[in-house]
Parts: C-alpha cells; structure tokens; sequence
C-alpha cells in the first residue's frame, strides 16, 4: 500500500507575509519618510496637490472596503464627505476646537450618523441600495440647505482656519493628508486579513454559505459600512482644512463617488492594491485632461465603463495576471516545514 | 382649500412618476438589472425632442413619433451590446457600468447643450386648465399626463397578461434559467425588455420637458424621483408603481405648500419612512426580490 507511506499529519504552518509584502512594507516605510519630508525640500504646490492625492486615495480605499470586499455599492459616500466638512466648521468653529480634537470629535459623531443611516439603507439591496444611498446623500444636502447655522444653501467658511498662519495651516493639513492616506491603506489591510475580512469575502461571494457557516451577514456588512464611512469623513475632514470654503452642493455632491469609483474600478476592484495604482492614474490623466471639462468626464465614465467589461480586476489585476504578486500580506497560505514536501497549497 | 389643490396636483404630478418609473421597474422585474441611467436616459428623450422640434418645426407631442422609436432601438442596441455583457458578472458589474453610462450621458449633454434650462412648448395647452369649483383649478396638461400614463400602463399590463412577448417576459422574471431551457432566447428578450423601458422613459422625458424647464444635470433627480415611486409601490407591480408615484408627487406637493424649500425634502422623508416601516413596499408582487 502507497498511501501508508505518506504520513497523514504533515507538519505546516499559515502564513501570511511573503517576501513580497516584506518588500512592501520597506518601500512603504521610505515613502512615507520621503512624503514626510517632503516639506522641507519640496514646494507649496506639490504639497498642496499631495494633499488632494492622499484624501482621495483615502476615499477610493474605504470605497473599495465597502463594493470591492463588502459588495456593498454606494453611490452616496459623499454624504459623508460632507459630514466631514461640516463637523470640521461645527467642532472648530462653533466648538472651537483645534483641527486634530475636532476632527476627532466629528468622527465620533460621523460613527452614529453612519449607524443611523445604516438603519435605511440596509433595508435595500443591490442597485437598490446604490441608489437608497444616494437619496440619503441627498437628504443630508437638503436639510443642511435649510439650517441657518450651517450657513444654509450659500455655505461656511472655517474662520479659525483663515485665523491661522498659511504656512502652518499648510504644513499641518499636509501632514494629516500623509496620516490619512498611508492610514486608510493600514486600515483596509488590517480589515481585510482580520476575522472581519475573511467573513466578508464569504459574504461578497454567497451570503446564505456565509450564513449557514455562522457569519452574521448584516452585522458584518454594517461593521464594514460604518469603517469606510467614518473613514470617508475623516479624509473629506482633510481635504477640507485645505479648501476652508464649504458649500453643500459641492460637499455633498455624487462628483465624489465617481471620483472613488472610477480610482478604484481602473485600478482594480477588490485589491488594496487597487486604489493605489487607481489613483496614480487618475491624478495623472487630470493633470493632462482637467482642462476638456466635461469632455475629460465623458472619458472617464467611457473608461470605466470599458475597464468593468473587459478588464473588471482592474489595472492592478492586468498586472498580477502576468505576473502574480500580493504587495500586502492578506492572504493565508500553508507554508510546509519539511523541504521534501510538496508545494505549498494555497488558500486565502 | 390651497391644501385640496396641493393634493390634486401632486395626484397629476404621480402620473408623470409613474411614467418615469415603469420601465426601472420592468426592467429589474425581468433581469434583476438596475438601470442607474434611467434618468440620463429620459433626460436625453427630452433633448432629442428639443432637436426635433427645433429642425422640423413640429410640435413636441408629434415628435413622440420619432423620439419613442429612436430610444426604443436605442434601449435595444445598448442592452444587446453592453449590458447583456454585465449579466454574468452580477449586480456589481452593471450597477458600475449602467453608473459610468450616466456620468457619459450626464456630461455628453452638457457638453453639447450647455448647463442652460431648456423647455419644450406646447402653446397655449400648457396654461389651459379646467375650472372645478371656483377655487379649485386643474391643468388640462397635467391630466393628460396622468391620462397617458394611465394608457401606457394598462397596454403594458395587456401586452404581459395577453401576448407571446408577455409570457415570455413573465417566464424570465420569475426564473430566467428556467426560461433559457425551455427556449426563450434571453439575450434578445432583454434587449426588447429595454427598448419598452426607453420608449416609456421617452414619453415621461418629454412630458417632463413639456412640464417644465429642464438641464443635463437633472438626470440624477429624474433617476430617484423614478426610484422612490419604484420602492414605495412595491417591487415588480405596475400598478403600485402608479401609486408609488402618486404618493411620491403627493408628498411633493404637500410638502411644498408647507414651505416651497421642502418640496423635494418631503418626497425623501415619506420614502424613507416607507422603508423603515413597510421595506416591501406598498403592493409588492409576491416572490420579487431585490438582487
């Protein structure tokens, strides 16, 4: 008998980091020593931009937290991007607050906003919900349209921020953009190899097997929800301690989401990764197109349109099929200890 | 009084919703396919009509005989062509794709149009109005859009009870794989299933344009006001879609005799009311689910 040779306990281990993802983690580390730096030796209008780069990395990362890993299409993130901004003005303005405690303090009330909200919207499902969410969206910017204190449908300017030092304000807002980006990234990975991940891509994949192997679907769907949402506020937060001028049909506007769409879909959907070449792209091609307006906007839907019909892993998923890589160590693998083995199976 | 006349016009208004809605909902009835350009779509009925009318010199209900035929082989082609491909893919591949149709849509026509309110004129029909008592005072324009979509609704109910394209439309709603293997060929049934839903986009389009003044950004509203009469009917009934947008127009105007800045806000409240009460909606068909 054959079989009776091989032993059936065979000794392994899982493994999560590659040689990859050790590399990553260094390149990752110099960049952001480099980004760190950077106002030292670097000038206003980059940073400026990087702020921009940052934030919006940081959406299109929580976005892809919610479709790419949750299934959860929502076309109405900006609502929260907008409870960002407007929590900004309330805790600094009004609450007269420093930007970090105020930031701070809208996150806490951006986390009962999004539980609240989630009470709607998961009563919706599919492209239902994609739309319930934006009606949501909505209805934020309509109800902060008719409140005085918010400045009503004209808008606020952040005066504690105009009182501050430019380049202070610069430096500052530059940083937290560094904290946001390179966080948001932290973030997805840790949610995406937690417990949280490996129910989630079970739910994304058949909610009644996850069910029936004991995954509580809505809790697990509305945990994600409430992670990418608050995310969403602290980076809108960010980018508006650049902008200082808040008005609600541009803080609450769906451009937005197709900016957070369209960064993760070229890039790739449902890879951290993704978000990342998504955005080196889209910064890109608006250095180059921002001036065609509404042309360079036709273009963009063309492309996404394109990318989730012939290529719906992304950019990011044109490049792995040639040459297969995880830059971050969310996958499980079992690693055999003894060299005589045969390959290593591999199981995420 | 004023508060008679805030219903009775927002009972006029649901028709125009209704008008808006149906074909969303046949549409996801029979292939689960949420249509995020659904307003785009309408909204570029309008325009097309506003183009028409402009060359030709005819009047825009005329034009209905060109633009409903237009976007019907319009609807055809795009579900042929691109949206049968985001079928296997699931709901995320053609919620992102009918998404990035409207963005395309949205600035293609502002492109072209310009951010400018247009309006379509039917002359003097658009104040005529039939005087009930002599406070009450109803637009002959709003009941005959009520009046058609009342038409275009009872066809559609005949043409699913009574026709071989109905039998087939209804075998694909209630199991698509089922209807494959007895030979109904879905990819072209799909296609016809979209060309109806823009034909009657088409004619809510241009009632709209006729209605009031209307600009490419106001495809996104066109989209929800069409998806609340949806939700709030119930999934998958016609006729709760017409009641959907009744309440939904109800809603509307009520809330905009209260104060005109909560016109749009009171039809959002009373749909989110809906789903937290009564998520099936209204008159929901037993067995039709979200996907």
């Amino acid at each position: 008998m054959t079989t009776a040779a091989v032993p059936l306990a065979r000794s392994f281990r899982v493994e999560r980091g590659t040689t990859t993802s050790r590399i990553t983690a260094l390149v990752g580390l110099a960049l952001l020593v480099m980004f760190a730096t950077l106002p030292a030796w670097g000038s206003g209008g980059t940073m400026k931009l990087l702020v921009e780069v940052f934030t919006l990395l940081a959406m299109a990362q929580m976005w892809n937290l919610l479709a790419g890993y949750a299934g959860l299409v929502s076309i109405g993130q900006q609502a929260f991007v907008g409870v960002g901004a407007y929590g900004l003005y309330l805790f600094m303005d009004l609450g007269d607050l420093s930007p970090v405690p105020a930031i701070a303090a809208m996150a806490v009330g951006a986390t009962v906003i999004a539980l609240l909200t989630s009470l709607f919207a998961f009563r919706l499902r599919g492209g239902y919900f994609a739309i319930g969410t934006w009606v949501i969206a909505e209805v934020f910017r309509l109800v902060v349209s008719q409140v005085g204190a918010l400045g009503a449908g004209t808008g606020v300017t952040i005066q504690s921020l105009v009182a501050m030092a430019p380049p202070d304000r610069l430096a500052l807002t530059y940083w937290l953009a560094i904290g946001v980006g390179f966080g948001s990234i932290v973030v997805a990975a840790l949610v995406v190899r937690s417990r949280l991940g490996l129910a989630l891509r079970a739910v994304r994949d058949s909610e009644v097997s996850a069910a029936s192997l004991g995954v509580g679907v809505t809790a697990t769907k509305r945990m994600v929800y409430v992670i990418a949402s608050v995310g969403c506020a602290i980076a809108g937060a960010v980018y508006y301690l650049q902008l200082l001028r808040i008005q609600p049909t541009a803080a609450f506007g769906v451009d937005w989401t197709v900016v957070m769409i369209f960064i993760v879909v070229i890039g790739g959907l449902g890879r951290i990764e993704g978000p990342i070449v998504g955005a080196i792209v889209f910064f890109a091609l608006q250095e180059v197109l921002a001036d065609y307006g509404s042309a360079y906007l036709v273009a963009l839907g063309l492309v996404t349109i394109a990318i989730v019909l012939l290529a719906p892993r992304g950019l990011w998923g044109l490049i792995v099929a040639r040459r297969p890589m995880a830059l971050f160590a969310v996958e499980r693998r079992l690693a055999f200890t003894r060299a005589a083995d045969p390959d290593p199976m591999e199981a995420s | 009084m004023e508060w008679l006349n805030a219903i009775v016009q927002g009972l006029l208004l649901g028709g125009l919703y209704a008008m808006l809605a149906t074909g969303l909902s046949l549409v996801f009835g029979v292939m689960r396919l949420v249509n995020l350009a659904h307003g785009d779509l309408g909204l570029l009925a309008a325009f097309v009509a506003l183009v028409i009318v402009g060359t030709t010199g005819i009047g825009p209900f005329a034009s209905l005989l060109i633009v409903v035929p237009l976007m019907m082989g319009l609807g055809y082609v795009l579900q042929r062509v691109i949206l049968n491909r985001t079928m296997e893919g699931g709901v995320l591949s053609s919620v992102l794709v009918t998404f990035g149709l409207a963005v395309v849509l949205q600035n293609g026509l502002l492109t072209i149009f310009t951010a400018d309110s247009r309006g379509l004129d039917v002359g003097s029909l658009e104040t005529a109005s039939l005087q009930i008592t002599d406070r009450l005072i109803v637009g002959w324009l709003p009941l005959i859009t009520l009046g058609t979509a009342v038409v275009i609704l009872v066809a559609l109910q005949l043409m699913l009870d009574r026709t071989q394209l109905g039998r087939a439309l209804r075998a694909a709603s209630d199991d698509g794989e089922a209807a494959r293997i007895v030979g109904i060929d879905n990819r072209h049934l799909f296609g016809l299933a979209m060309a109806i839903a823009l034909g009657t986009v088409a004619i809510g389009g241009v009632f709209l344009g006729i209605r009031t003044t209307f600009a490419p950004a106001d495809g996104p509203a066109l989209l929800i006001f069409a998806y609340e009469a949806v939700i709030i009917g119930g999934l998958g009934s016609l006729w709760g879609t017409l009641v959907g947008g009744i309440i939904l127009g109800v809603s509307q105007t009520v809330g905009g005799q209260i104060n005109p800045a909560y016109q749009i806000l009171a039809g959002h409240l009373v749909f989110l009311a809906i789903l937290l009460l009564r998520p099936e909606g209204l008159f929901p068909r037993p067995g039709v689910r979200q996907a």
